[in-house]
């Protein structure tokens, strides 16, 4: 195993031992079962939302439109509870000098903290997804899905958009994971990186919706949570799919490249 | 050529604004060296030993160990280094085994074969699968010489080892120093307590606002303080220091004490212990500033 790769498995173990993990991850996959279990219930719906029309159709739908409800602020919220404290919380309980006078280079704790926090940030997507198409198909059904242009959609060909569409929607998420831990690098206050990395993605969302910024609006964070609607399409626009992959590779790249180069040279000392 | 020291550092300056936490500091620690670093707290002990172990970058000077610099060469300066500083931490949500499990497999090489080794040696293999979070002061300054030792270190970095602990742990914890000292580690120590240094160290630097006031044999230290004409007979004997000399020549030690800028506390005549020279070293004059700078650092 390469040193990554130990540092890695330790950053993910660390996850897994806190409870700030379970509590993001319970989130992500409380809401679709409370969604689905509300509708269930209750008459009447998200008919506004993309596919919300069809969300009693089947249970493929769950997931799309738990997706559009989410990005709003909830999996910008889990996402940055951990990914904010990943380093800043070594540095206040004093164990990021502890692992840093072992035989690991900075640079390769820095590698396995960023890749435990993109491991999560997937996870919560995935884990979301999943758990509402199956709230969904347990409700209503595994039937076939409606696209976006109106065409139907196999349930075996809706279970492949949709797990392309998860795919694409992570890469918005670890822009402001990035971002998360880029403030928890430089800031080492854990509390002020969750609010900073939560409101960076508000931001995001706020310049979306006011007026005048239509130019830079495809460019922003927060639009390319709605990247996925080009596979929901017949045939597929691969326009929104393929700036989501560029604009996020920014988004994620420059804060991380950031955070590294401070993370090689910062001093560690007692908070 | 001879082998580059275990500790050797040169003009080591570490300034946060206006405060100079550590000035111009020249260490040297040879093989098998047990070498106390003594000063009161705020002095620039731990900024030193951060230096050393590459935690921090120096402001101007160079920190080598056996020869590695950390800022050039990073963790691989570390080889054959361990320690801690300012005391152990350790993940509190994590027991005392799979801390140490963590910290070995960020080891070149991997040191798990050494953990029930080295829990063992500090007694901790009853507590080891216990949450580190309801470990006492003294388990966890335990662990973290077991964490040490785990690297099966040639140097040994320990800031304060004995600091918080009870009377019977401060015994262990030096029972344990002279152990691994005599197992031929070289032994750096910080500490602000002089009997401690007295007690496990060969030699000593003494540290005083962030700058070294003597350094060298600790045998040597009464001598190079009273290196004065017209004193005599200098003999340290159970822990006290005596020599004989006339009125002129002790007024003339106080103002050469002075001017080497060493404060002390009381000079009695008949009566001048080891212990008291070094309270006149180091905490003699320790003053509000040291306080601002242990806080800054």
């Amino acid at each position: 195993m390469t040193a990554v790769a130990r540092v890695y498995r330790w950053e993910v173990a660390k996850l897994l031992a806190q409870k700030r993990t379970y509590l993001g991850l319970g989130a992500a996959i409380a809401v679709p079962i409370i969604f689905v279990v509300v509708l269930v219930l209750k008459s009447g719906g998200p008919n506004d939302v993309p596919l919300g029309r069809y969300i009693r159709d089947t249970g493929l739908a769950v997931p799309f439109v738990v997706l559009f409800f989410m990005s709003i602020w909830g999996l910008p919220l889990i996402t940055a509870l951990v990914a904010g404290d990943i380093v800043a919380s070594e540095t206040q309980n004093g164990t990021l000098k502890t692992i840093l006078t072992r035989s690991r280079d900075r640079g390769e704790v820095f590698a396995g903290k960023v890749l435990a926090t993109a491991t999560y940030t997937i996870a919560l997507v995935f884990a979301m997804g999943l758990v509402g198409l199956v709230a969904g198909s347990l409700a209503w059904g595994f039937h076939p899905l409606t696209s976006l242009s109106g065409t139907t959609v196999s349930p075996g060909h809706g279970l492949a958009l949709l797990l392309a569409s998860l795919g694409i929607y992570v890469l918005p998420l670890a822009g402001i994971a990035a971002f998360g831990v880029m403030l928890s690098t430089v800031t080492r206050n854990s509390a002020a990186s969750v609010v900073g990395a939560l409101m960076w993605a508000l931001l995001m969302q706020l310049l979306g919706v006011l007026p005048g910024t239509e130019s830079i609006r495809p460019y922003l964070l927060g639009t390319q949570f709605d990247a996925w609607h080009g596979f929901l399409r017949v045939p597929a626009d691969w326009v929104p799919v393929t700036r989501a992959l560029w604009v996020c590779a920014l988004y994620i790249g420059i804060p991380l490249v950031a955070a590294y180069l401070v993370f090689l040279r910062r001093d560690v000392a007692g908070e | 050529m001879s082998p580059a020291p275990p500790v050797e550092a040169r003009g080591l300056v570490k300034r946060y604004g206006d405060i100079v936490a550590v000035d111009h500091v020249d260490l040297v620690v040879e093989p098998a060296d047990v070498f106390g670093y003594l000063g009161p707290n705020g002095a620039g002990k731990t900024t030193s030993l951060r230096m050393l172990l590459g935690l921090i970058r120096p402001t101007a000077g160079s920190a080598r160990l056996f020869g590695h610099d950390p800022l050039i060469d990073g963790a691989k300066a570390l080889a054959g280094v361990a320690g801690f500083v300012e005391g152990p931490r350790f993940y509190p949500y994590l027991s005392g085994r799979r801390n140490l499990e963590l910290l070995a497999d960020y080891d070149d090489p991997v040191s798990r074969p050494r953990i029930d080794e080295v829990l063992g040696l500090v007694e901790l293999r009853d507590r080891a699968k216990d949450r580190v979070g309801g470990y006492s002061h003294g388990m966890r300054q335990r662990l973290g010489i077991a964490a040490a030792l785990l690297r099966s270190p040639r140097l040994l970095l320990l800031d304060e080892p004995t600091t918080g602990l009870d009377p019977a742990g401060m015994r262990d914890m030096r029972d344990l120093v002279r152990r691994l000292a005599s197992d031929g580690i070289t032994i750096l120590l910080s500490s602000h307590l002089l009997y401690e240094v007295e007690e496990l160290c060969n030699r000593v630097a003494i540290i005083r606002k962030g700058r070294i006031v003597y350094q060298g044999a600790l045998s040597e230290l009464p001598a190079a303080l009273l290196a004065q004409p017209g004193i005599d007979a200098v003999e340290s004997r159970d822990g006290e220091l005596l020599f004989t000399a006339d009125e002129d020549a002790v007024a003339a030690l106080t103002v050469a004490l002075g001017r080497a800028r060493i404060g002390f506390t009381a000079l009695v005549p008949e009566r001048a212990s080891l212990e008291e020279l070094f309270l006149g070293m180091t905490d003699g004059e320790s003053s509000d500033h040291d306080r601002v700078a242990e806080v800054a650092v």
